[in-house]
């Protein structure tokens, strides 16, 4: 399932237009997006909650070559999956 | 403070024009359809931000690290999530 796949479907259960359906999910995404750039972090009743973790530079290898490479520290968003959603999939 | 759905439903009525009735129930629609398609085994995939994976994992030995007890753990699906390049580029150019 895709955007457009969930417009569909939005617009079909809350009875909206596809171009409302689409500025809605542009919406919830795009705050959510704002907050992980932010560093906040994004707690979401029975889905789960994502936080921005921080990772420290480290020596690392290209597996190909063997060479070695310096990989800068980075920030990268980590999802906890909640436990209804972590139920549900897993059934 | 964490972003909570109260504060999504919050934009979503100062941005998008819809009653304050309507956002909350577009917004838990979208998010119970995101729950009731990975619970399907599909995955959910929203460029920009990122995708939700169902990934199978194998059965395996577990041990319980209190007891020694050797115990066979099921195999199982969870969720992982994957955040797309252009969120993890514009987290990362946030000094």
């Amino acid at each position: 399932m895709n955007k457009s796949g969930l417009i569909q479907v939005v617009s079909e259960k809350a009875n909206l237009t596809k171009k409302k359906a689409e500025e809605v999910i542009d919406i919830v995404f795009g705050t959510m997006s704002q907050a992980l750039i932010n560093g906040e972090r994004i707690e979401l009743r029975g889905i789960g909650s994502f936080v921005v973790k921080n990772y420290d530079p480290y020596i690392g290898r290209n597996p190909k070559t063997g060479e070695r490479i310096q990989v800068p520290s980075k920030k990268l968003p980590f999802f906890k999956v909640g436990k209804e959603l972590r139920e549900k999939v897993d059934h | 403070m964490a972003l909570t759905k109260e504060r999504i439903i919050t934009q979503v009525y100062e941005k998008a024009g819809l009653s304050k009735v309507k956002s909350r129930e577009a917004v838990e629609i979208l998010l119970e359809i995101i729950k009731d398609t990975l619970a399907s085994g599909d995955n959910v995939l929203i460029s920009g931000f990122g995708k939700f994976i169902v990934r199978s994992k194998g059965p395996r030995r577990g041990r319980n690290p209190q007891t020694q007890e050797t115990l066979e753990l099921k195999a199982r699906k969870v969720v992982v999530f994957k955040t797309s390049g252009v969120l993890r580029n514009k987290i990362n150019a946030q000094k």
